[in-house]
Parts: structure tokens; sequence; C-alpha cells
């Protein structure tokens, strides 16, 4: 079985071409990093197989099928700063929306649903701030509630969009772990990631994108430098002496 | 006295509907709209009269909703065109706000629906305009409100987990399934709705003070959507009661008064707040330097 499946995708905003032709199959129970240069369409990319396009050409299958938003078969954590902070509400409330779905219309969150948005919180470590106003919650705790509601709906493939983007190490190190774990649970999982360096301790699998997908495959035979630098072009080498590595 | 009382509620009424109506409208960032909206819908009422030549509350309700929808659409379309949201919203009412202006000079000249009263309102005249159901007779304004605050509340008890989701992230509610389009447009409706119904008492120009100013306050202090609609329904009726009575006492236009008091109350409270968090600042600083 193919957690994800893309065939021929093709974006443009504007008559330009942001995504061309994209191409990639990935079977289940992998722990994928998305990796690309800044403009590369990463964040087109994950739009499009969320269904936010309607001007996409192309086929995107998930778990074989076409999206259907109602299988809630998809787990998306936003980036942090996609949504307002200052919003009124409580860290448990946003991790009990991840149960919304189950619940359908003019239903309201069940006991259960309480117990398991509970939960999910716990397994981030922020069980003690259940009633904080999410606003007064520190970035990487801002992110591990986002975290916690896409475990809440309990999906079998997550997208996540930088969710390591200005966190603390703490928090980078508690969403890797989950993510392992969801991933020895047979999830499948793909993060949009920027940190070249982490790249081979956290993830099996990459996908290399630059306008389209340059390639895809296990980390150890993708993640060369001939491949790098082959989606990254002139940037690699300031990174590389900035990094030291590689 | 009768009379006295038939205003104060029609303002405590305008205050609680337009109180419930404004706290998504701000946590959507849709203030804007909403001024579109409230002189749109002058459009869709003169409308409504053109083709049924009644001045029947319900008829107006239909126009109004239907503008209000019309108006959501045109700067939706607009936008998705690649025009910002401001001019669109901008291009949009201005337009239809106008042809609604043409359309009374030529068609309705004659009649109670006058520019003035349209844009000021009169809340001191709805006494005297009454209607018997189910032989209770009570001012028009009153039924009017009375049905659009069923309509509100009905749709927050149906819809109030969805709104709260499609408006805190409105991207995660569509990966979900949440009908986030049809909830857009519903909900436009309920503020048209709300925008005609208050409309009566406080006229066009004012009665966007009403939804705005007490959920604006209520944002400033609230920790909860809940609790946001608490504040936001006491402010408006806070408003209403205010505003009647400084009228009465200063003889002026009351309508102009409940809306000078919604900003009053939002600049005490706004105050308020910024003053607790110097305080609160204060207090950390103080503690951090010990």
């Amino acid at each position: 079985m193919e957690a994800l499946i893309v065939e021929n995708l093709s974006v443009a905003y504007d008559k330009k071409m942001v995504l061309e032709n994209a191409n990639v199959s990935v079977p289940t129970g992998h722990l994928s990093a998305i990796i690309g240069p800044n403009g590369a369409g990463k964040s087109t990319f994950l739009k499009a197989i969320l269904n936010q396009l309607p001007n996409k050409i192309g086929k995107i299958e998930i778990l074989g099928k076409a999206f259907s938003p109602k299988s809630l078969v998809v787990g998306y954590v936003p980036q942090r700063n996609a949504v307002d902070w200052d919003f009124p509400t409580t860290a448990l409330d946003v991790v009990l929306m991840g149960r919304y779905g189950h619940r359908g219309l003019f239903k309201r969150p069940t006991k259960k649903d309480r117990a398991i948005a509970m939960q999910a919180l716990t397994s981030v470590g922020m069980q003690d701030f259940t009633e904080r106003s999410i606003g007064q919650l520190s970035g990487g705790q801002q992110q591990r509630v986002f975290l916690a509601r896409a475990l809440a709906q309990n999906a079998e493939v997550y997208f996540l969009d930088e969710p390591f983007a200005g966190v603390d190490a703490a928090t980078e190190k508690t969403i890797i772990d989950i993510l392992k774990n969801l991933k020895a649970q047979g999830k499948s999982i793909f993060v949009v990631h920027h940190d070249l360096q982490t790249v081979t301790e956290y993830f099996d699998y990459t996908i290399l994108l630059n306008k389209t997908i340059l390639a895809a495959g296990k980390t150890n035979e993708i993640f060369t430098k001939e491949k790098l630098q082959q989606t990254y072009g002139g940037k690699l080498l300031m990174m590389e002496t900035l990094s030291g590595e590689i | 006295m009768m009379i006295e009382f038939w205003v104060i509620l029609t303002g405590v009424l305008v205050g609680i509907t337009c109180g419930i109506a404004g706290v998504f409208l701000i946590l959507r960032k849709m203030s804007m709209i909403a001024d579109a909206i409230s002189h749109t819908v002058l459009f869709g009422i003169v409308m409504a009269f053109i083709i049924t030549q009644s001045l029947n509350g319900l008829w107006m309700l239909v126009g109004a909703a239907m503008a209000g929808i019309l108006t959501a659409y045109l700067v939706q379309l607009l936008q998705s065109s690649g025009i910002q949201e401001d001019a669109a919203i901008g291009v949009t009412f201005t337009s239809l706000f106008a042809l609604g202006v043409l359309l009374i000079t030529l068609f309705a000249g004659n009649i109670h629906l006058d520019v003035e009263h349209v844009l000021m309102g009169e809340i001191s005249f709805v006494p005297w305009d009454k209607w018997t159901f189910l032989s209770i007779t009570m001012p028009k304004a009153v039924w009017m409100l009375l049905l659009v605050l069923v309509i509100n509340v009905a749709f927050l008890f149906l819809f109030y987990k969805e709104m709260k989701l499609s408006t805190f992230d409105y991207v995660y509610a569509t990966t979900i399934g949440l009908p986030v389009i049809l909830l857009h447009y519903v909900f436009i409706t309920t503020i048209s709705l709300t925008t005609v119904a208050a409309f009566d008492s406080v006229g066009a120009i004012l009665v966007v003070a009403m939804p705005i100013g007490p959920a604006a306050t209520a944002y400033l202090i609230s920790k909860s959507v809940k609790e946001m609609f608490l504040w936001s329904m006491c402010f408006g009726v806070a408003s209403a009661i205010l505003g009647y009575y400084v009228a009465k006492w200063l003889d002026t236009s009351i309508a102009g008064m409940m809306a000078a008091a919604v900003g009053v109350i939002f600049l005490v409270i706004f105050l308020i707040d910024k003053l607790q968090q110097h305080l609160n600042k204060r207090a950390v600083a103080s503690r951090g330097s010990f």
C-alpha cells in the first residue's frame, strides 16, 4: 500500500509555474522529510495534497484513494504562524478540535473525546497546561498543542509543515520522539523540513523538491551530495561552509 | 411609560442580538464585511419593496439576507480574481449602496423609506409601528429582533464547534471535512438578518457599531469564546440602556447616544486592560529585581 502517490502534479500562481510535473510514490510506514530550498514549492506541494488549491492539475492519492476529508485519515499540523494565537481558547480546547471530525455536525465532544484529548496533551508533555490560554504558551508549547490535536484525531497519514521552526530543543526532541513512535505503529508521516543537518538522524525517507520532485527514496540513498547539489544549486555550497559537514 | 419600555426593550434586544452576531465577526476579522453589509442591505430592502410593493418586515429580511449574501459573494469573487480584500469590499459596498439610494429616489420616493431614516434610524418611533401575532401586540421592531435573535441562537446551537474551528484554523477545518464555505455563507446570512432587524431602530450607519463595538470590547478581556459571548451581550445591553438614559437627559438622538455609549465602554475597558497589563509588568519587573 502506498501512503502517498502524486502523478503529474502541476500548480501555477498567476501564470507562474510553482510546481511542474511532480511525481512521487511513498509506501506506508515511513517518516519522510520533504526538503528543498526556499521558494521550491514545499508549502504549495502540501497545500495541493490537502486539496487547498482548486487550480492544480494531476492526480493525488492518499492510501490508494483521492483525498476525502470526511475519512479523517489525514492529520494535518499547520505551520505555527498559520493561525492567530490570540484566539480566546485553551490548550485542551484546541486539542479537542482534533475530535470534531469524529463527532459530526450538531454534536458536542463527549467525555471520551476529552479523555483522548487529555491523553494526547500528556503525550506531548503538556498535561500541566490544559486550561492555559493558547496566547500565553511559548512557541514550542504551541507547536506541541498542534501536534497533540493531530494525535487526538488518530489519523493514518500525517502532514507537518515545518514543525521545528522556532521551537526549543526540548520541544524538537519531544516532537521527533512522537513522530518516530507513530512510525513504529505503522503510520506514515510527511514533514516539511528545513534543517539539513538533522535529516539523516530523524527521517528514514527523503523527498527532494525544487519546482518538481527531483528524487525520493530511503534517506541513505537519497541524501547524497550530488542529489542535494542538484536540489539546492549554488545555495548548498554556502550551507556547506556554514555547517562544515553534510 | 409603556412607550419608554418598548424603546428600552428594543435597544436591549439590539444589544443582545448584535452582541451575539459580533463575536465571530471580530474573531473572523470580518468587521469591514459587516460594515459593507450594513450598507448593502439597503439595496436588498429596496429591491424587496420594488418587487413586493409592500413594507412587510419579512420580505425585507429576505431581501436583506440576499443582499448580504450577494455582498459576500461579490467580495469573494473580486478577491479571488486578485483584488485586495479592502479594495474589493470598498468597491462592492459603495456600488450596491449607491444603487440602493438611486432606487429609493426613483421608485420609492413618496413612501416611508426615506434616505435619512434609513441612514440614521429612529428608535423613538418604534413603539407606534405595532404588529399583532398570536394575539400578542408588540412593536414590529421587537418582533423582528426576537425572530432574528432566535435565528442567531439556533445557528450557534447547531454550528458552534464548526464555527469555532473554522474561525481558528480554516485549513485544518477543511482537512477534516467541515463545510467551511457553507458555514461562511450561513454566517453572512445571519449577519445580514441581524443588520436589517437592528436597522429600523438605529439606522444603517450606526448599526455597524452594535455588532462590532461590544464584541471588540469583549475580545479584550475574554479567555474563551463562550465568555466572549457573555461579555459581548452584556456590553451591548449596557450600551443600549446607558445610551437611552443619557440621550433622554441631554434630549438628543437615542440611536446616536447608544452608539456613542458603545465607544465609551470600549475605551474604558481598553484603558483598564492596558493599565492592568502595565501593573502586571511592573509587578514582574519588581519581583525580578530582588
